[in-house]
């Protein structure tokens, strides 16, 4: 566990960079962490996933896999990686503050 | 009045269920009202689906892993074959496509998990059954074994699409007894063999991951990882191809073995408040009982339960649920629960393979099980090869029929396994990761 600055206020993440609380998190936080990963801009498009991510977060405990925001998020797989490169479900789950989303074995 | 439990699908779950049911109420008819017990499946052919492995390379028929479904059950188990329409989860009825409505009292889900294929683009167009084939089914195991037959060299790739999938050590088992396979043909030396894969490693779990990657290494078998299939790309003259990731990254083939997604079964979509987005059933993962009503139960690859999608899974998972029903039909609490447990044998060619136990808490590690004296844990060994053979022989005559098989019980057991120090292993507390 590791404790960070963004936006101004200190955020305690785990080993791979995810919120230990998704409530701590904020929007502008998000678009701090976006930048660090090579997201200059998060577009209303990003945001559509993002909330979408933390609603699915609340409702079921775990944020989506991709296969599933591609079937329900309104945001087509191909266009997922588009707005996340390095991975969709991973690089979204963590700028929307929520833990990582869990796969199965 | 007669109570009636439906169990839909007449695989290793709904099978090995029917049967323990059968067994106890047999037993205890005078605690109990008659209980009458139906078997719903699409098709009389149970495939003994760890055997789908062994048919790409010869290894073994048709004929030896697939039986008739009615003739696994008591006799006594009403058998209906036909198409499941949908579930009135309301009402308490299958209605059935050829138009026989069944009520129940309890419903069990027990119809396995779906190939979607057409998830993939391209998966199954031009290319398919020539070049790309899957050994996750009978017709295209037996398609791949004429085509390895064939096969003098060049580039094989095995593929997971996506988790999760039914087996997950099976991809990996697969490139195993391919290293084996071109080595005894003598063609090992121009053959490249590359397994692609969406996970981080080899596995899911840090122990079972470093061990598997390190035979893959051993092996001279190349591991991409990360790799998220957005399409397979055929030749324009039919003979070999690309998988193009969704990050732009491309994986040459001359031979493709995908393992396409996994869905759970389609009258699932069909029945309102039963499954989740892929078709899964929802399920308590210790007591079995479905979210979507008490009298709705679940098991094996049909649920969505965190551990691995596999024949252990619902043999061990078989013994709580019977326990659970009975009780609910008792109007008593459930409180029979299920830790995880699973335990694979993997195959790693040359007539040895390795064996993994975990459950939710524990992930596979090494050691032996069931306890300090007994078969070695994630090291390959030709006792655990033998174990694996003689399991198909265990499977129909114990497991199916629903006894108990001795040494392996549903809770695992932890004698016997070498629990690392936290330095070398990180993250095994969560189920699924």
């Amino acid at each position: 566990m590791t404790t960070t600055t963004y936006a101004g206020a200190p955020v305690e993440l785990d080993d791979e960079g995810f919120f230990i609380d998704p409530n701590a998190w904020t929007p502008a936080m998000a678009e701090e962490m976006a930048k660090a990963d090579g997201i200059d801009t998060l577009t209303e498009p990003h945001w559509t996933v993002l909330n979408f991510m933390r609603k699915e977060y609340f409702e079921k405990g775990t944020g989506p896999t991709v296969r599933v925001l591609g079937k329900t998020s309104g945001v087509s797989v191909k266009d997922l990686y588009l707005l996340f490169p390095k991975g969709p479900a991973k690089m979204a789950a963590r700028i929307a503050g929520i833990h990582k989303p869990k796969g199965c074995i | 009045m007669t109570k009636r439990i439906v169990i839909l699908g007449g695989g290793t779950g709904g099978t090995l269920t029917a049967n323990r049911l059968h067994r106890h109420f047999r037993h205890h008819n005078s605690e109990h009202q008659p209980v009458e017990i139906i078997v719903v499946d699409q098709d009389d052919h149970h495939v003994y689906q760890p055997g789908l492995l062994f048919v790409p390379f010869g290894l073994a028929q048709q004929s030896e892993i697939v039986r008739p479904r009615h003739e696994q059950l008591n006799r006594d188990i009403e058998f209906v074959q036909d198409l499941i329409g949908h579930v009135d989860i309301h009402a308490d009825t299958v209605h059935l496509v050829g138009g026989r409505e069944l009520p129940y009292d309890v419903l069990v889900v027990a119809t396995g998990a779906i190939l979607a294929f057409d998830e993939t683009e391209g998966l199954t167009g031009p290319g398919w059954n020539e070049s790309v084939f899957t050994f996750y089914d009978l017709p295209g195991a037996t398609a791949l074994a004429a085509a390895l037959d064939k096969f003098d060299g060049g580039k094989l790739v095995v593929n997971v699409v996506d988790m999760p999938i039914k087996c997950p050590v099976a991809p990996l088992e697969f490139c195993f007894l391919a290293d084996w396979y071109f080595t005894e043909r003598g063609i090992r030396d121009r053959t490249e063999i590359t397994y692609a894969t969406p996970l981080d490693g080899a596995f899911t779990k840090p122990v079972a991951s470093a061990a598997l990657g390190s035979l893959l290494e051993e092996k001279q078998i190349n591991l991409v990882t990360e790799f998220n299939t957005g399409a397979v790309e055929v030749n324009a003259e039919g003979l070999g191809g690309k998988l193009v990731g969704y990050d732009g990254r491309e994986v040459p083939f001359d031979l493709a073995v995908v393992v396409p997604m996994h869905s759970g079964a389609a009258f699932v979509g069909r029945s309102e408040g039963l499954g989740d987005d892929l078709n899964f059933v929802p399920t308590n993962k210790s007591s079995l009982q479905a979210n979507a009503k008490p009298n709705v139960f679940a098991l094996g690859d049909a649920t969505n339960v965190p551990t691995s999608k596999a024949g252990s899974v619902t043999h061990f998972e078989g013994e709580v649920l019977v326990e659970n029903i009975i009780r609910y039909l008792d109007h008593r609490e459930l409180d029979s629960t299920y830790d995880g447990h699973a335990n694979c044998f993997i195959e790693t060619g040359f007539g040895k393979a390795l064996l993994i136990d975990f459950n939710y808490e524990t992930e596979p590690l090494s050691g032996h099980f069931p306890a300090a004296v007994g078969m070695p844990l994630l090291k390959e060994s030709r006792m655990n090869h033998l174990g694996k053979l003689m399991f198909q022989w265990v499977y129909w005559h114990a497991l199916l029929q629903g006894r108990d098989i001795p040494g392996i019980g549903a809770d695992m057991p932890t004698r016997g396994k070498e629990v690392p120090t936290p330095d070398t292993s990180t993250g095994t507390t969560q189920g699924a990761t």
